[in-house]
């Protein structure tokens, strides 16, 4: 059985793209056989930051109307065979998708696939119903941010009302919280909310912190996602998140800025 | 003096736009959170007795019914009701 991860966060430009991207090619590159799935139909971008923008062909609307299969559709990746996308369409409205014809598709990917992983378009209107609904788990991508950490609280809502899963009475959707764009430096200064702080508010299990860095701009101006920059800190926090998807236990990194030696820091420096 | 200021940091952290913007969140989350979870205790019973007419007269498979209390924008209630009818049941 292939495990359905929905990667949502209400709010936009929070990461989920580059998060799908990252956690979908990691995997894959764990041997694993995944397939990512665009749901923002009309504004279509995953297939931009997994550099794949060139070769599609047809998208999962196309699928959907049966105008195309989904092996014409699924774009190999170049990197690591194990890897498609199922990019969205770019001008169809999104009305084109509900739950049977989406529940059809995942289904025949689920047994292709061991991860489906889909990649939710911002806000709560039907798109991203239709992302979560039959999702197994839901990495919800939050910013250490106000509006973001709000937001997220009520996709924990619809993630608990509003899925497959919370309509038949099944065990809930497995919630984890991915926290990214952190910045160490500004949340010891005070001026930015704590992991602590946001796990506090949202109270789901921790998947991840990804640090603020230049590389994920870099990757994504590039097609490369940041999980392949291994020398880059963001590349090496999604690699955490992969293990920990995986069942390991790994330590979480990049969470304290660069500290000042004591001395520095009691007599001035 | 930097000694001094190392002290005095720490007593500032009551006050760093962090908590503040912890607290205000914590506040309005709790709240939304409390408008959202308003089931009502009879919901479930409710459910169960409109299952038991409608099987009087109908077909109702477990799938084709939904049951759902939905409150808009905090002062109106609706309870929203899904039966699909299968068109050689509904006439039984």
């Amino acid at each position: 059985m292939a495990r359905i991860i929905v990667v949502t966060s209400g709010k936009g430009g929070v990461g989920k793209t580059t998060s799908s991207a990252a956690i979908g090619l990691g995997l894959a590159l764990k041997g694993h056989k995944v397939v990512l799935i665009d749901f923002d139909i009309g504004l279509r971008n995953l297939d931009l930051i997994m550099g794949c923008e060139r070769r599609v062909v047809y998208d999962f609307v196309n699928v959907i109307n049966g105008e195309a299969t989904l092996n014409q559709a699924l774009i190999k990746d170049k990197r690591v065979s194990s890897l498609s996308i199922l990019p969205a369409s770019q001008t169809r409205d999104k009305d084109a998708l509900n739950k049977e014809n989406v529940g059809k598709v995942l289904d025949d990917l689920g047994k292709l696939y061991d991860f489906i992983i889909c990649d939710s378009p911002a806000g709560i209107e039907a798109g991203a119903m239709m992302a979560l609904y039959y999702a197994d788990e839901a990495i919800v991508t939050t910013n250490p941010e106000v509006s973001s950490v709000r937001d997220s609280d009520r996709i924990l809502g619809m993630l608990a009302s509003r899925s497959r899963r919370a309509e038949l009475g099944l065990e809930p959707i497995k919630e984890h919280l991915l926290l990214t764009r952190y910045c160490p430096k500004r949340v010891a200064e005070g001026e930015m909310l704590s992991v602590e702080d946001v796990e506090d508010i949202l109270s789901i299990p921790l998947l991840g912190v990804i640090p603020e860095s230049q590389s994920v701009l870099k990757a994504s101006n590039a097609g490369e996602p940041v999980i392949l920059d291994t020398d880059s800190d963001a590349g090496q926090a999604y690699q955490d998140v992969i293990d920990r998807l995986l069942g390991e236990t790994i330590e979480f990194r990049f969470l304290l800025a660069e500290k000042k030696g004591i001395f520095s820091r009691m007599f001035g420096g | 003096m930097a000694l001094l200021d190392y002290f005095l940091r720490k007593k500032e952290k009551q006050v760093t736009t962090a908590s503040r913007a912890k607290e205000r969140l914590q506040i309005i989350v709790a709240h939304e959170r409390n408008s959202r979870n308003k089931q009502p205790d009879y919901l479930p019973q409710l459910t169960a007795d409109i299952l038991v007419v409608l099987r009087k007269y109908i077909k109702v498979s477990d799938e084709s019914f939904s049951i759902k209390l939905d409150n808009k924008d905090g002062d109106l209630n609706v309870l929203e009701l899904n039966i699909e009818l299968h068109d050689e049941q509904g006439s039984s």
